[in-house]
């Protein structure tokens, strides 16, 4: 998935193999991950796939199956790997992750300690990030889901940048050989207070310290632990607001428009079709954009909090 | 031991200021924030007060200072913050004292019986500013009435004002669009810090890619790229027309020369045309060559920049001092971007960029991005940030029915701070009401069978 691998980079000659992961898409919000196998088949309502079909195309090439259905076949990058990754407890998603990836300052070369891996969904982000000179050491007390994340970035080629271990780091804390050495540390735990005072062993001077709380009493609680020996503690709520577009045709009328997108979808393409891809009158035509009709209204908050300069 | 760090080990993050060092100051708890270049003739103007930067060289990130009257003047000296103990009984205390409230508060102007001539004449006497704040605290009338909250307000505030201190911070992408969004967004586009990330996650921005930059956020983009590159893979900075888009703002990262090697320019015509043209070519050659000239200019007599427009003093007139002492060899020794190299962008042209991050605030997406997308590899992420929706919703619409694209979508992200204190959590009552927004796909392959 990530391009320290010169082999792996996508390009205009990168080819997909035997063994590539590969990212089918259906529509935007139906997608899948495959490994490609040259006997296997790719099943889905508009027909079987033939992975033989696949091997030799470019990343991103539209194939068909054998029912005349089509889909797209991407290359994996972390933000795509959220939309496909089998949840095996709730996930952090792009708006989260990515905040929580600037706000603790990842660059090459970082350390970097998670508890728990959940299902790795920001593991991913904070491996490419990191990478390829640093590391993630994540933690998981639950043993078949440490397991099951481990398959998983074995399956994404993240695993040169990421460890997970079997630790209850609430009761027990990170491990002692990490002392000092964390550049970042991200929390996701029922009751992060109990691993903050680990946190602050672990964090280098001015390391920073993330921690994710869905409720707003377990906010309460970090925060008052955090002022002992942190600065700078702020929490912020981040949520994504997505939009849809439709045009809007000025000869519809909008006697015919009123409610029924799919009939104006419609006449669009068929407007295609008599224009022969001639680009539209832009003066008969507008384009429209709403925010869809549903939306996250809450991930969970994110408290920053930076280790207090003391020498 | 630091700036041997900085040389020997280029992506790890430094722990200790250096001589040459850029560094932000956050004035009073980002009251005021000003980025500076530390050396030993560097000052810093604070109220009245100038102020020598020396004392800062070699302390590490993070370390808070505070003006002292020593005999030669005032000078910047390090403070520790409190430790454990100390905090534990502030929040006791205001646990305590919860009986109090506003209803004998009378806002007539007499709490106060020290007056302004009082004050002077404490500082004549050598008087700190801790001791002036507890002075007044001591002559207040109405302090004890106040409740716990309302009482370390009013401290905050004094402390401000007598007693101001600046914290020591390293310019990382996050800190230096936190700091232009606040006191000047328009020089980056009103970019917020959570597009900016966004932006760098849904341009799939990794260590050894090649990432097609647009930044007319005067290089806050093109920085924030590099970072994350930490010297491998390029940044090409392009721009649409024939002159060369500011990237002044990639100098206040504290970049090696490993990193800034990879901050490379080229011009649409660089990156699209199959061969060379060489007049034109020859002409956007000795443009791009004048800006890295007029850059380097600014860069020996401009190293500091105070973005601060108000300040809660009263003292509108901070001016910070241009420093003409020898400029940093760090600086000297390299060049931030120069033009991509005709082996560079041969290598583009036969395999692509890896994703592309648009910020032109001033261009409509659709025009730029039908010129650009084909030069991106098969599969390859972009985003594109627009302060208005319509113009991206057209330019959406024109990659569907172009089939360019696949995965398109619009999206706006929202970003609430909260205050949390024991029993007085809430959302801050002031926040930024628009983020703008940012169109995301993926490019498809289609056009390649057509072509080979």
């Amino acid at each position: 998935m990530l391009p320290t691998d010169p082999t792996k980079k996508i390009s205009f000659t990168r080819c997909i193999k035997e063994g590539d992961l590969v990212i089918v898409y259906e529509r935007h919000d139906c997608m899948k991950a495959v490994k490609v196998c040259q006997n296997s088949a790719f099943q889905n309502r508009f027909g079987a796939f033939k992975h033989s079909d696949w091997i030799g195309k470019p990343f991103g090439s539209m194939v068909f199956s054998n029912k005349g259905g089509f889909v797209y076949l991407l290359a994996p990058t972390p933000e795509l790997w959220t939309l496909v990754l089998s949840h095996r407890t709730q996930i952090l998603y792009i708006a989260d992750i990515s905040f929580v990836i600037m706000y603790l300052e990842l660059v090459p070369g970082c350390l970097v300690l998670e508890s728990g891996t959940g299902s790795g969904s920001l593991t991913t982000s904070l491996a490419r990030a990191v990478a390829p000179t640093g590391h993630v050491y994540t933690f998981d007390f639950h043993e078949q889901r440490a397991a099951s994340a481990r398959e998983d970035f074995e399956r994404t080629g993240v695993s040169s940048f990421v460890t997970v271990g079997v630790r209850d780091i609430q009761g027990q804390g990170f491990p002692d050989e990490f002392s000092g050495l964390a550049d970042s540390i991200f929390l996701d735990l029922p009751q992060p207070w109990l691993a903050i005072p680990s946190a602050k062993k672990m964090l280098k001077q001015d390391g920073i310290l993330c921690s994710f709380s869905p409720c707003i009493e377990q906010v309460q609680r970090s925060c008052e632990s955090l002022r002992l020996n942190f600065t700078d503690i702020r929490t912020f709520e981040i949520l994504l607001r997505t939009y849809e577009i439709r045009q809007w045709r000025a000869d519809c009328g909008q006697g015919t428009g009123g409610g029924s997108a799919g009939s104006i979808r419609h006449k669009r393409k068929q407007h295609l079709i008599e224009g022969s891809g001639e680009k539209e009158n832009p003066n008969n035509s507008t384009v429209m954009a709403r925010p869809n009709g549903e939306a996250r209204g809450h991930t969970g908050y994110l408290t920053f909090a930076r280790l207090k300069c003391l020498s | 031991m630091s700036q041997n760090n900085v040389q020997l080990d280029p992506i790890r993050k430094a722990q200790l200021t250096w001589e040459g060092c850029s560094v932000l100051l956050d004035i009073n708890d980002g009251d005021r924030l000003v980025f500076a270049r530390l050396t030993s003739g560097s000052t810093l103007k604070i109220g009245n007060k100038n102020c020598s930067l020396q004392p800062l060289i070699g302390c590490p990130f993070g370390s808070l200072f505070q003006v002292d009257n020593g005999k030669e003047g005032p000078n910047l000296s390090r403070v520790i913050p409190s430790t454990e103990d100390d905090v534990q009984e502030k929040e006791d205390a205001q646990i305590s004292g919860e009986f109090r409230d506003n209803r004998a508060i009378v806002d007539d102007n007499k709490a106060q019986s020290l007056s302004g001539e009082d004050i002077d004449e404490m500082r004549r006497q050598g008087a700190t500013g801790e001791e002036i704040v507890e002075a007044l605290i001591a002559n207040s009338a109405t302090f004890e009435k106040k409740t716990s909250f309302s009482q370390e307000k009013y401290k905050l505030k004094k402390q401000k004002k007598y007693a101001p201190k600046v914290l020591l911070r390293r310019p990382f992408a996050r800190s230096i669009c936190e700091a232009y969004f606040k006191k000047n967004p328009a020089r980056i586009g009103f970019l917020r810090v959570d597009m900016l990330s966004l932006l760098l996650s849904m341009g799939n921005v990794a260590a050894n890619s090649d990432v097609l930059v647009v930044d007319m956020a005067g290089g806050l983009l093109t920085g924030a790229v590099a970072e994350r590159l930490g010297g491998t893979g390029y940044v090409c900075n392009t721009c649409i027309g024939d002159s060369p888009y500011p990237m002044d703002i990639v100098r206040i990262f504290n970049f090696s020369n490993e990193i800034c090697k990879r901050i490379v320019r080229a011009s649409v015509n660089d990156v699209t045309s199959q061969s060379e043209t060489s007049e034109q070519s020859d002409q956007l050659e000795s443009a791009c060559n004048m800006e890295i000239q007029s850059n380097e200019q600014k860069s020996s007599s401009v190293s500091m920049e105070d973005i601060s427009l108000s300040s809660e003093n009263g003292v509108s007139d901070l001016i910070l001092e241009a420093n003409h002492s020898p400029v940093n060899k760090i600086s000297k020794s390299h060049k931030v971007g120069e033009k991509a190299s005709q082996e560079t962008l041969k290598l583009w042209k036969e395999n692509g960029f890896s994703s592309m991050i648009v910020v032109a605030p001033e261009l409509d997406p659709w025009s730029v991005v039908k010129d650009l997308l084909p030069l991106l590899s098969y599969s390859a992420p972009f985003a594109i940030y627009h302060q208005y929706l319509q113009p991206l919703a057209t330019c959406m619409h024109s990659l569907q029915v172009w089939k360019m694209a696949i995965g398109l979508q619009i999206s706006e992200p929202w970003l609430r701070e909260y205050q949390v204190l024991p029993s007085r959590t809430h959302p801050c009552m002031q926040m930024s009401g628009c983020g703008g927004y940012i169109l995301s796909g993926t490019r498809t392959a289609t056009n390649a069978s057509s072509k080979q």
